[in-house]
């Protein structure tokens, strides 16, 4: 099964994406990595209002076989969370790309988003 | 170097994610953990026990040795007739916790933990040495030389006849292994070869375990994933022989048992046969269970949304740390978080609450009888 890297979307080397539309970013983790981590049956989000630094632990997946650390692919304020996943987290598996999205980033001013991969580069890395 | 089974190449062919487990290198999952978990409780699975040891003793005062070394009475075996039992040391700590079967008037096979095999066989020969009728006895870890798969869930009975359709022919004499009850041992040929074939189990289903040689196992595992595509069939890993016996609350060798746990804390007091005559731990298990123990163990569930138990997380009960979570996890077939642990004795009462703490917030729990999960009637 070949793992879906849609083409509108950044990428962080840690498995999770963005949206980018002006200041604000939708994030969420790749198919990449649900299918990795597979049944996924609790996900704890990050405050809203909480600053973020890119690189940073802010959130938990939590599959039957372990927690996994989710981290914060720019810099940013967390403006909202899906509440949808605290009742319903196996959306990060079957709709990780809509549905299953973890938070909303407004992006910090001046920040460098270079670092970010673009599809066909997080693509080569997953080797998908 | 972690070690292999037999099977390991044939894991790698199916797709399955290794792991280290107990020094080997182990399928923690081919398909995902739930779906292996829910097949085995509805249909079947078929899991790579191979790591796991084997220890045959034999001769005239096997019986007496065994009796005076494991908690649970040997005399109890007929010939064909398995039990679960303890090897403890003196302070009633358990070495190991494993299945010995009678597999002949004076022979016996003990089914040991992968990770306690060399622990266990030095303080069988250290028991033997002091032991007066040694000579009568012989030890033989047979581990290296044999393999081994579990055979799991309620369609298991048919393809294991089919697996094996000559009667059998040691243990228990049945015409097929599906005859054999629970706990019973019979010795059935595939490919003119020898297998022990077992109907016992680590998951809380109907099923069979079956002990070959290390060549036979390949062939075993092949023929039964063709054989059980009717019947549903998957190779199941690690992670769902976990789930399983955790939601069956069977205990495992280094979360619910080690040297400084006894038998009687972890709720094992069925195993431990005081009537039985003098062994190795008897003084302090008699006086547990006249006394009481410090720490029983419990299980629980989780009362709302939370994370999932793991081992290590705390558990409080009152504002108070009270105990450690041995095992933990979400439970496929109840869709909660359950794990088990140990707690005073006045918190081991169902319907006690408890919180476990999960990256320093606290969730409740409620202590629940054993077994979490029951198969329905």
């Amino acid at each position: 099964m070949s793992t879906q890297i849609p083409a509108d979307l950044r990428y962080a080397k840690s498995h999770e994406w963005l949206r980018i539309a002006g200041d604000l970013a939708t994030v969420g983790i790749t198919d990449h990595a649900q299918h990795e981590l597979t049944d996924i049956v609790f996900v704890e989000l990050p405050a809203v209002g909480r600053a973020l630094k890119a690189g940073e632990a802010c959130a938990v997946v939590e599959s039957v076989k372990t927690a996994s650390d989710i981290y914060a692919p720019a810099s940013g304020e967390v403006v909202e969370v899906n509440k949808a996943l605290e009742a319903s987290p196996a959306l990060v598996n079957s709709e990780p790309y809509g549905a299953g999205w973890f938070f909303k980033l407004k992006l910090a001013n001046e920040q460098d988003t270079t670092a970010l991969l673009t599809p066909d580069a997080y693509k080569a890395q997953v080797g998908g | 170097m972690l070690k292999r089974t037999p099977l390991f190449s044939a894991h790698q062919r199916a797709g399955g994610k290794l792991i280290e487990f107990g020094g080997w290198e182990m399928p923690v999952q081919y398909s995902t953990i739930t779906d292996e978990h829910l097949c085995v409780r509805r249909a079947a699975g078929i899991f790579d026990i191979s790591h796991m040891g084997e220890v045959l003793v034999s001769g005239p005062s096997a019986e007496a040795f065994l009796n005076a070394t494991l908690t649970n009475d040997a005399r109890k075996l007929s010939v064909g007739l398995g039990q679960y039992t303890l090897l403890c040391n003196e302070r009633g700590g358990v070495i190991d916790d494993l299945y010995c079967y009678r597999t002949g008037p004076a022979d016996f096979l003990l089914i040991i933990n992968a990770s306690r095999i060399t622990d266990d066989v030095a303080w069988l020969e250290q028991r033997l040495a002091s032991f007066t009728e040694r000579v009568a006895v012989k030890i033989e870890n047979i581990s290296a030389l044999t393999g081994a798969v579990a055979i799991q869930g309620p369609r298991t009975p048919g393809l294991l006849d089919q697996l094996f359709p000559e009667p059998a022919t040691a243990g228990t004499m049945v015409s097929k292994p599906s005859e054999l009850k629970k706990n019973q041992i019979g010795r059935f040929k595939f490919e003119g070869l020898l297998c022990w074939v077992a109907r016992t189990g680590y998951s809380g289903e109907d099923g069979f375990e079956v002990i070959t040689p290390d060549t036979l196992i390949e062939p075993l595992w092949t023929q039964a994933l063709k054989l059980g595509h009717p019947c549903c069939l998957q190779p199941c890993g690690l992670g769902a022989r976990d789930t399983l016996r955790t939601e069956v609350c069977y205990p495992l060798y280094g979360h619910e048992l080690d040297e400084n746990t006894t038998p009687i804390e972890a709720g094992l007091g069925f195993f431990v046969a005081l009537d039985k005559g003098d062994f190795t731990g008897r003084d302090v298990l008699a006086a547990q269970k006249a006394n009481g123990t410090s720490k029983k163990l419990v299980a629980f569930k989780m009362t709302g949304a939370s994370p999932p138990p793991r081992p290590h997380y705390a558990i409080f009960a009152e504002g108070q740390k009270v105990g450690d979570v041995t095992s933990g996890t979400q439970s496929p077939s109840l869709n909660c978080g359950i794990g088990m642990g140990y707690v005073p004795p006045a918190l081991a009462m169902p319907g006690t609450p408890l919180e476990i703490e999960v990256r320093g917030r606290r969730f409740p729990a409620l202590v629940v009888k054993k077994p979490i999960y029951s198969r329905p009637a």
